[in-house]
């Protein structure tokens, strides 16, 4: 794994590729709601104009344009921070882009708990959970910043609606470079392991990885999948891990309440139950401060998940 | 003003009471519907679909075709019997209405033929359609986009956010409706939450404003024909009567969703047949 310190945020990388794709296509459309510095959209606005759209204030409106867009053939990123868009702006998601089956892109920054210091008010920790109960509403959480890039190339021209969240600043690489395997639905492997699975998703996932170097000190192998897509969720690896692992440890950046680890559960326990322990956010509103303070106290960072590693039976 | 012929008009009043009465039909038959402010929105959609709107029901999703989207989607059974009478749907699918596992769902879907959106949930359909628009200008295709409101849908305030955003952009190919029956569920919309003066506010949001007839179908026709491109997003308050053609539900509250008995289907139907018998002499 890369070892040069990433200095971009995957945000950045996001619009970078978009502004790049949306040169060669004129139906790629950008909508934002007065975040173009908070999403990075600042390149494209100034760029390509005619393919932007400022909103105001007004997620609501921004998501039910972004569904007319789609409607009339455009390829339309809304783009602000997720925080807003799963909840003030979510019955627009719900009925204009999910239940209309209108293939709208929406790219939540800053998610999570990113906005760390801001508060409750600016934390998405819910995001997965709702989104997961909406029929044909996929979910990505892309670790760095070379599987953004990949997964904004296959998003242009993908028929299914998706929620994309990425964090604030940048962070570590999980990948080497961008020539990487990556399909939307279809989880990666990213560490040989048989005496444990830990399965993470978006900034945990170089977690997990390093946790499964110190492991690997202690004599514990580790399998890390980086379970990038949240729906449609990719069964058969976690099954497969269940068979050959036997112990699970789930790492999100989200309420421990219908994320990863219940995606996780709601498999395993069908065919091979197997223990699992859910790492995340407890029912709480989280604490104040920065992300990776965050991170540490409860438990998510490289650090609680080798500990949890250690406890899991 | 007239621009439109008597004749015209004449097959349009026609064709709008037989709507009026296959919407009464499928709401009796389902048990089921919101018929109240169904039947104020007949003439609104007939002069749509029968006469405004580009669309072609052999090719509901024709390239540059106008869009309607039905805000107040409740309204259904007014835009299927329309949609049926324009040959979107077969009639006989009609009476599947309200039945188990019938396509028809009691709030628009794109599975049906001619709907461009699922709608439901109020306060959604004027932001698409400003999408709708924005996309229209920025591809320089000469389509319109209508948009359908009810009156009590005004105090969803996502709609006043699309209002600001329409003008922004200059959307003049966006023509919203809001049918200004005066009642909702609960009553009167003034005594409920005021809603006026309608026509300031919207023009203070940067709108031209029609108020029209909107029961009165060369009123409407007229209107709609007489819309400019003025860089201004327009807006017809076309005031209707709630259950409007039947009339002991004209002005009833409780009409917004009951459903007629036997006696009650009786008197309706013979009421509008009467009048589709006397329009038919006419033409």
């Amino acid at each position: 794994m890369s070892t040069e310190k990433n200095m971009i945020p995957c945000r950045k990388m996001f619009t970078d590729t978009l502004v790049e794709l949306a040169r060669q296509d004129k139906d790629i459309v950008a909508v934002t709601t007065d975040a173009r510095g908070s999403v990075t959209l600042d390149a494209f606005a100034k760029e390509l104009p005619a393919q932007f759209v400022e909103l105001g204030i007004a997620e609501q409106n921004a998501v039910g344009i972004a569904a007319g867009l789609v409607s009339a053939g455009k390829k339309a990123f809304v783009c602000g921070p997720a925080c807003f868009y799963v909840a003030r702006s979510l019955e627009q998601v719900k009925i204009d882009v999910a239940y209309s089956a209108n293939p709208v892109k929406i790219l939540g920054v800053s998610g999570g708990v990113s906005y760390g210091a801001l508060g409750f008010s600016h934390h998405s920790l819910h995001d997965i959970a709702v989104l997961r109960t909406f029929p044909g509403m996929h979910i990505v959480l892309p670790c760095d910043i070379f599987q953004t890039r990949k997964l904004v190339e296959e998003l242009i021209d993908y028929p299914y609606p998706v929620y994309i969240r990425v964090g604030r600043n940048a962070v570590p690489n999980v990948y080497e470079s961008e020539n990487i395997e990556f399909k939307i639905g279809k989880a990666n492997q990213i560490a040989e392991g048989n005496d444990l699975a830990i399965i993470g998703t978006g900034e945990t996932v170089y977690h997990c990885l390093e946790a499964s170097k110190i492991l690997k000190k202690k004599g514990i192998s580790a399998r890390v999948i980086d379970m990038h897509t949240l729906k449609p969720f990719d069964k058969e690896i976690v099954e497969k891990a269940a068979v050959e692992t036997g112990r699970i440890i789930t790492v999100e950046e989200h309420s421990i309440f219908g994320g990863l680890g219940s995606a996780v559960t709601e498999i395993v326990s069908q065919k091979n139950p197997v223990p699992v322990r859910i790492l995340g956010i407890p029912d709480e509103f989280a604490i104040h401060g920065k992300p990776l303070e965050i991170f540490h106290y409860y438990g998510i960072d490289t650090e609680g998940i080798v500990n949890a590693a250690l406890q899991i039976g | 003003m007239s621009n439109v012929t008597e004749a015209v008009i004449q097959r349009l009043q026609l064709q709008s009471e037989k709507i009026r009465k296959r919407l009464v039909e499928i709401v009796y038959m389902s048990k089921s519907g919101h018929i109240g402010g169904s039947l104020s929105s007949v003439e609104i959609e007939t002069a749509l679909y029968f006469y405004v709107m580009n669309v072609d029901s052999k090719n509901p999703q024709k390239e540059g075709r106008d869009r309607f989207i039905l805000s107040k989607g409740h309204s259904m059974e007014a835009l299927y019997a329309t949609l049926a009478a324009a040959g979107f749907i077969d009639n006989s699918l009609l009476d599947t209405y309200g039945k188990f596992q019938s396509p028809l769902a009691g709030h628009p879907t794109k599975k049906i033929p001619g709907i461009e959106l699922n709608s439901g949930a109020l306060g959604h359909g004027l932001s698409v359609g400003v999408g709708l628009a924005i996309a229209a200008k920025m591809d320089q295709k000469p389509y319109r986009t209508y948009v359908l409101m009810g009156d009590g849908e005004q105090g969803e305030g996502s709609i006043y956010e699309a209002a600001m955003s329409a003008s922004h952009y200059k959307l003049d190919n966006l023509i919203a409706i809001i049918d200004r029956n005066c009642l909702q569920i609960s009553g009167k919309t003034e005594d409920v939450m005021s809603l006026e003066p309608m026509r300031q506010r919207w023009e203070a949001f940067g709108w031209e404003v029609f108020d029209v007839d909107g029961n009165n179908i060369a009123d409407v026709v007229n209107n709609f024909e007489n819309m400019n491109c003025n860089n201004k997003p327009k807006l017809m308050i076309a005031h209707t009567t709630k259950g409007c053609g039947v009339s002991f539900m004209e002005k009833v509250a409780k009409w917004h969703h009951g459903v007629p008995n036997e006696e009650q289907y009786t008197e309706a139907i013979t009421e509008i047949e009467d009048r589709i018998n006397r329009l038919s002499k006419l033409l």
